[in-house]
């Protein structure tokens, strides 16, 4: 399930811009907590990003994308009112949609 | 001018058989020698930088060290002493060279007096702007940190001095260390319709938007004049992160031009940068970026009497810095000619308190911030025999206390202390009261630290800190100067790069050892952990280390053997 | 800065040839469909067997990419950084650290209506060089700027 992401997508000049700030820890699994365990790894490892419901970029992350994850790009066409979803899915198997409005 | 307190002042002067170097009668006219300068052109900008909340006339030492590396070997501003003077056609032994120089200043300082404090400050505003009509007054930033009653009063004691003094526009760094909101409250409410906080390089963490206004557009008698903000870049590497945890920073050199575009787009005839990034930096800057007409600068302390002109693409932009303490007000006269910079004229006018009679309502409002605090400020904790000072890039002679201070209290081997450049100058022969060393520790992170550190970490810190100062890339400067070091000798190449500018570190006469532990002493610890670990405030430590010496003999300077510096003009030789 | 993470130059070559070895079968298996993680090159270490293991054969320097970022990282923990392609038929933008315990970061499919620029933000142990590697007409282009990573204080 995680946490909401922020999703902000505005259409400028014909192109969308989508800024987007995920919800996850993003362990790399080499980090030590305090009694000098080694915390697992657990990181969101494939992100989907949609407009419209057409899949315009598909990513595969590693251990060090930052500890809640942002991620800007910027998509050709697009307007006011349309659609746009981000999914992600992590190293444990747990899953995250959230949708946005382009302004 | 209190004449009174001047003559006695001249009376000392005369028993201790200098020869006097002005009757009264020649003070005043010295001071319209100074002050009076005729005003120039349409624009005229006046620029307070880094005054570090001292409120009060104080004294100052410019450094006796101060090295340029790589382009910046020999230039302004790093250029001292006797090779200060002849660069900037400054003659020996006068006022100036005073006010510019560390040359002869235990002698020279009780002949002029003290500098700075905003009463006096206030005067020459007056005088400056009953010349000069719409002139704006800027703020540099690094205004509301530097003493006891700034930390106390979170600020609040500079933010009702800088309103009463007419402050148009200010930039941020050491403001950033009472909180973002802190800042924020002051910008809403104090400043609200008043004073505009600018940063074009502040951002938000989440989605990068803007925290403050990049610039705003001014009309000076009829002249559009935009003046762009830059806050210190590394606010949350030089200092706590979680002080302005919401809040990033950088250099953002691509969104400075962007700023500068927007700002001619929408008309603006001259435009001004209110920098808080550090001499060197902004010199890179003016070479990169198109558009700028002048860089106010400051955040290096550097008080240069004269601006470097930087060639860049888009044409020619003038370099300043404004010093520190409130010992300069910067004053620039732009002639603004055909929607263009036609000429301007520069001058950086010491403030001597000797010369500038008190403001009566600016002396009114100190009095009364600091009326809470008086007593506790005015504890005298030692007597110094030494001249105490701090500025330079290595160690200086207050810093030393410090150091000597954190060893003998915590049991140490070695011990740190940041290389600040702010902290006043106390006299030898005058007491070491709490309001001085505060002056050189007044900060909202002052946790005193003791850790079991290898010798391997310990270079990685010295290197890591060196590079900060001598990075021949002016973008990784981040302003400092070197950390000043205890009970441990080194030796340093400045001239070098990170991982080989350190050598030759020994503790009573043996090597430090990589694989071996030490006791290290410290004190503003930067991580959060540190900050919970809750070691007392290090005023209390040296405070209660002066009381029980009660007489300070002038300290021996533990300074690093300096490699590769032969001839550079910004060490004495 | 974490002293553990730094490994000497010739540690480093020799880490990564051993790598090399145990990897290098790897590089022959076609590329994995998209949805699937591609945990070989995820999990390499050393920017010539993260190559080999993606199939990238002699990446050309080019300054039709750009990486932006600042100089000096703000915090090791989140660097942000942004990588922007001119060049023709950009299918493809990667992110790899040269000196994180694992180099590749990010690896990201453009579809064609996208813009050949991508902005996020990675974890750096200590100051390296990163690296935003294109793939373009099946070629692949590279641009690498260090990013500092201080220990901070003492900030005058």
């Amino acid at each position: 399930m995680g946490l909401p992401m922020k999703i902000r997508a505005t259409n400028k000049d014909g192109v969308t811009e989508i800024k987007v700030l995920m919800n996850h820890v993003m362990e790399t699994g080499l980090r030590k907590d305090a009694s000098g365990q080694l915390v697992p790894a657990l990181f969101i490892t494939e992100v989907t990003a949609k407009l419209n419901d057409k899949v315009v970029m598909q990513a595969q992350w590693g251990q060090a994308v930052a500890r809640n994850p942002y991620l800007a790009f910027k998509v050709k066409g697009g307007k006011s009112g349309d659609k746009v979803s981000i999914s992600w899915k992590d190293s444990s198997g747990d899953t995250r949609t959230d949708e946005a409005t382009v302004s | 001018m209190d004449r009174r307190e001047f003559l006695h002042l001249l009376g000392i002067a005369s028993v201790a058989g200098m020869q006097l170097p002005l009757s009264v009668a020649r003070a005043e006219q010295a001071a319209e020698e100074l002050y009076d300068a005729a005003a120039f052109g349409n624009v005229s900008l006046l620029h307070l930088t880094d005054s570090h909340a001292q409120l009060r006339p104080i004294y100052f030492r410019e450094p006796s060290v101060n090295l340029g590396v790589g382009s910046m070997a020999g230039r302004p501003p790093h250029i001292v002493g006797e090779a200060f003077l002849k660069q900037f056609g400054i003659a020996p032994n006068t006022r100036l060279s005073h006010a510019f120089t560390y040359l002869d200043f235990e002698r020279a300082a009780p002949i002029y007096g003290k500098v700075g404090g905003f009463a006096h400050i206030a005067t020459l505003i007056k005088r400056l702007r009953a010349t000069r009509p719409g002139a704006l007054l800027l703020d540099g930033g690094d205004s509301w940190q530097g003493s006891g009653s700034a930390l106390w009063s979170k600020g609040q004691d500079m933010v009702d001095a800088q309103k009463l003094l007419g402050v148009d526009l200010m930039t941020l760094h050491w403001e950033s260390t009472l909180g973002a909101d802190r800042v924020k409250e002051v910008a809403d409410k104090d400043f609200a319709g008043r004073i505009e906080i600018i940063a074009q390089n502040i951002k938000t963490a989440d989605f990068g938007d803007p925290v403050f206004k990049p610039y705003v557009m001014r009309t000076v008698n009829g002249v559009k004049v935009a003046i762009i903000g830059q806050a210190m870049p590394y606010t949350p590497i030089a200092h706590p992160r979680y002080f302005v945890p919401d809040w990033t920073f950088g250099i953002q050199e691509d969104n400075m031009q962007k700023t500068v575009d927007a700002a001619r787009a929408e008309g603006a005839q001259a435009v001004v940068l209110l920098s808080h990034n550090g001499m060197d930096v902004d010199l890179k800057m003016a070479s990169r970026v198109r558009g700028i007409d002048a860089i106010l600068g400051g955040h290096t302390h550097d008080g240069v009497p004269t601006p470097s002109v930087v060639d860049n693409a888009g044409g020619k932009t003038i370099v300043m810095n404004g010093g520190s303490a409130g010992k300069f007000i910067g004053v620039l006269d732009l002639d603004v000619k055909g929607g263009r910079v036609a000429d301007y004229r520069y001058r950086l006018l010491p403030v001597f308190a000797n010369l500038l009679p008190a403001d009566a309502e600016m002396e009114a409002l100190i009095a009364r911030t600091r009326t809470p605090y008086e007593s506790k400020l005015g504890e005298k904790l030692a007597v110094s025999e030494g001249l105490l000072y701090r500025r330079g890039n290595f160690n200086g002679s207050f810093d030393q206390i410090i150091l000597d201070a954190l060893m003998a209290e915590k049991d140490a081997e070695i011990s740190f202390s940041p290389g600040f450049r702010w902290g006043t100058t106390v006299l030898p022969g005058e007491p070491i009261t709490m309001e001085n060393l505060l002056d050189q520790t007044a900060i909202t992170y002052p946790y005193v630290t003791v850790t079991q550190m290898s010798g391997s970490q310990i270079k990685d810190i010295l290197e890591d800190v060196c590079d900060n100062l001598f990075n021949a890339d002016p973008y990784h400067q981040q302003g400092g100067d070197m950390v000043r070091v205890g009970g441990m000798s080194y030796s340093c190449d400045p001239t070098a790069k990170i991982g080989s500018r350190i050598g030759d570190m020994s503790l009573n006469g043996n090597r430090i050892e990589a694989g071996k532990t030490y006791k290290v002493a410290g004190w503003a610890p930067v991580s959060e952990a540190a900050r919970d670990a809750g070691g007392e405030p290090i005023w209390e430590l040296v405070a209660r280390h002066l009381r029980t010496k009660k007489t300070i003999a002038a300290p021996e300077l533990n300074l690093p053997r300096l490699k590769n510096v032969d001839g550079n003009p910004g060490i004495t030789g | 800065m974490n002293p553990g993470h730094q490994a000497t130059r010739r540690g480093f070559l020799r880490l990564t040839g051993l790598l090399g070895l145990a990897t290098s079968a790897l590089a022959l298996a076609p590329r994995l469909a998209l949805a699937a993680w591609n945990k070989s090159a995820f999990e390499t270490k050393g920017l010539a067997d993260v190559y080999k293991t993606l199939g990238v054969v002699s990446p050309v320097a080019s300054g039709d990419v750009q990486i932006n970022a600042s100089d000096i990282a703000e915090n090791g923990a989140v660097v942000p950084v942004e990588a922007i392609s001119k060049i023709p038929n950009t299918t493809q933008i990667s992110f790899l650290i040269e000196k994180n315990p694992t180099t590749l970061t990010a690896q990201f499919d453009l579809g064609p209506d996208m813009l050949p620029e991508i902005s996020t933000r990675v974890k750096m142990a200590e100051t390296s060089n990163v690296i935003a590697l294109v793939k373009a007409d099946g070629k692949f282009y590279t641009a690498s700027k260090e990013i500092k990573v201080t220990l901070g204080g003492c900030g005058g």
